[in-house]
């Protein structure tokens, strides 16, 4: 299968039902079906001699807060065979528990750890679901659109308790993010600043 | 009379030095058998790909120098690639020579130091000593072209920041002439050193198959045999002009990774040495004044150029809607970039596909059965950078 045409037609036929899109761009296959196909999906191009996606790349989430269906879960795999590459998607929405890919890539191990921690994506059967790469103790899943840049909370070292301590940010100056594509209307802050003097006034 | 026997677990790092970085491993113990072996990692976590989102794309790239600090070119590199294949704009060939040259550069820096290293986690002093004379010599071509020894913040969507200085070209040409017979004293001294293969001939061994299991790339993968290479597989910018040949190891033990490097390291000199042959003067980036700054002069001379200068380095250019994988072949395995844009001028989502993390989850597999003595040599032999598993 060299052609990613080929390719396209070689799934569709094959998996007919369970692919809802899918489109070429890029010299990649981009690839969207439903979450409860994905083991069925991802066993089949992974052991199928015309596909032989035999590794996984990556997996990651996109956050889309203002959706029903909120997070994107991504897969991206590689054939070595073949040199192609493909893009696998579903949406799902924010409680919804997804099916593991550990026992078919052990590799996907770190990787839904790293979804889980980052995004509070959880896996049903997955062997050691702990959070990665944050800190002990840590609250909150950091790359999802509505937690601040600044974090909630920093850390020090009290000589007083002798320990080192989670206290809330405090920050001197606060968070400028300039909006240069509106640039009239001056920053965030500054506009509920005015928002509140108008009001007190 | 019996006596119960537990298991002992052993903290190692996250200071110690064979560590390479932050690494945090709890090990099970039996005897001196490791039994298991669990990372703990994110002690250098910043948050990148968070800060990303909230940059401009051309405030993303010095991001990319944190990753993996030990070759910061071929991250920006991977972002580069990206950006330019949404815009979908071409880069000069000049720019393209420079930009491979800076990765070659960047991948002996980056073997450099992991063939040293793991020398010297193994007990070999002199090396590290001779090759950190050499990544010096180099981190100055990094500071001639870009102002910076590490942080290079040097390439951009559409080419580099700026041509390369008077006599710099001549300075690399005569650095390849006299690299190669270091590699030579380097391959003196360990390879075939009594204690150095003693202590790494048969250790880590990794099968094709568990390779392509754990998502391994780059010489984690060509260790063990399988011949892959995106520069050659899937080649970006200029690299299909240029002629090298891939070490592929047969064992796939931590050996014959050392082994691969080293040659690896001979086939960047010659990539670097045909790049100076082939460059001729010309551009360096794109012409579309959209997205490359206009110069010093332009500015001082034309008042749209000004405002260029002014729209590009307050809100930047814009990256139509769009979603890519791109991939490059960075010296520690397949390092990707996985960017949605979403027409303003600012990532949507930009995930970092980092070699080291799927190199490093594979830790418990690699030294199930081995000895303590063990780890650090296995440790060396991936690659581990921490600012790029963490990110």
């Amino acid at each position: 299968m060299n052609n990613l045409i080929d390719l396209e037609k070689k799934i569709n036929s094959e998996l007919g039902t369970k692919i809802n899109t899918s489109e070429i761009k890029h010299n990649q296959i981009y690839l969207e079906i439903d979450s409860e196909d994905l083991i069925d999906v991802v066993l089949f191009v992974k052991t199928n001699k015309d596909t032989k996606f035999r590794q996984l790349i990556d997996i990651t989430v996109v956050d889309y807060p203002e959706r029903s269906k909120r997070f994107k879960i991504v897969y991206l795999f590689l054939s070595h065979e073949f040199n192609q590459r493909m893009i696998l998607s579903y949406d799902i929405s924010e409680n919804e528990v997804i099916a593991s890919l550990t026992p078919i890539f052990p590799s996907a191990n770190w990787m839904e750890r790293e979804v889980f921690d980052m995004y509070g994506v959880s896996f049903k059967d997955h062997p050691d679901l702990r959070r990665i790469l944050t800190d002990y103790g840590f609250e909150g899943h950091p790359l999802r659109k509505d937690f601040p840049l600044t974090g909630h909370t920093e850390v020090r070292y009290s000589e007083d308790q002798k320990k080192v301590v989670n206290e809330p940010v405090k920050l001197e100056q606060n968070y400028r993010n300039f909006d240069y594509e509106s640039p009239w209307e001056g920053t965030k802050y500054i506009k509920e600043l005015t928002d509140s003097n108008d009001k007190k006034n | 009379m019996t006596k119960k026997i537990k298991n002992l677990n052993l903290n190692f790092g996250p200071q110690h030095p064979a560590a390479h970085g932050v690494l945090r491993l709890i090990l099970e113990l039996d005897g001196e058998v490791v039994e298991k072996a669990d990372p703990h990692i994110g002690l250098l976590h910043r948050g990148t790909e968070k800060l990303i989102e909230n940059k401009t794309y051309m405030q993303a790239v010095p991001y990319f120098d944190r990753l993996d600090y030990v070759a910061p070119m071929n991250q920006e590199h991977a972002f580069a690639l990206a950006v330019e294949k949404i815009l979908d704009i071409d880069v000069p060939i000049r720019a393209q020579f420079i930009r491979v040259m800076f990765c070659e550069i960047g991948r002996i820096l980056s073997h450099i130091l992991n063939v040293t290293t793991q020398a010297l986690d193994v007990g070999a002093l002199t090396p590290s000593l001779w090759g950190f004379e050499e990544r010096e010599t180099l981190m100055t071509f990094y500071e001639r072209a870009s102002g910076s020894r590490l942080h290079a913040n040097y390439f951009r969507a559409g080419g580099v920041h700026q041509d390369l200085p008077a006599g710099l070209e001549t300075d690399i040409g005569k650095f390849c002439e006299t690299f190669p017979k270091i590699i030579n004293d380097l391959e003196n001294l360990l390879t075939d050193n009594r204690i150095f293969k003693q202590r790494n001939v048969d250790i880590g061994v990794v099968t094709k198959e568990d390779a392509l299991d754990y998502s391994f790339s780059g010489v984690m993968i060509r260790g063990s045999g399988v011949p892959w290479d995106l520069r050659k597989s899937q080649p970006y910018d200029c690299y299909n002009q240029l002629e090298f040949k891939i070490p592929v190891g047969k064992n796939g033990d931590c050996y014959d990774r050392y082994l691969c490097r080293i040659e690896e390291m001979k086939e960047s000199v010659k990539i670097i040495k045909q790049c100076l042959s082939k460059m001729e003067k010309g551009p360096i980036k794109t012409f579309d004044g959209k997205i490359t700054p206009p110069s010093k002069k332009d500015i001082k001379q034309s008042m749209e150029a000004l405002i260029h200068h002014f729209k590009l380095f307050t809100e930047g250019y814009r990256v139509p809607e769009d979603e890519i994988y791109t991939a490059v072949e960075a010296p520690k395995g397949e390092f990707g970039v996985y960017l949605i844009s979403d027409g303003s001028s600012k990532p949507y989502k930009c995930k970092i596909r980092a070699p080291g993390f799927s190199h490093l989850q594979s830790m418990d597999y690699l030294i199930k059965g081995h000895m303590l003595a063990d780890v650090p040599a296995v440790l060396g032999s991936l690659d581990i950078v921490f600012g790029e598993v963490d990110r």
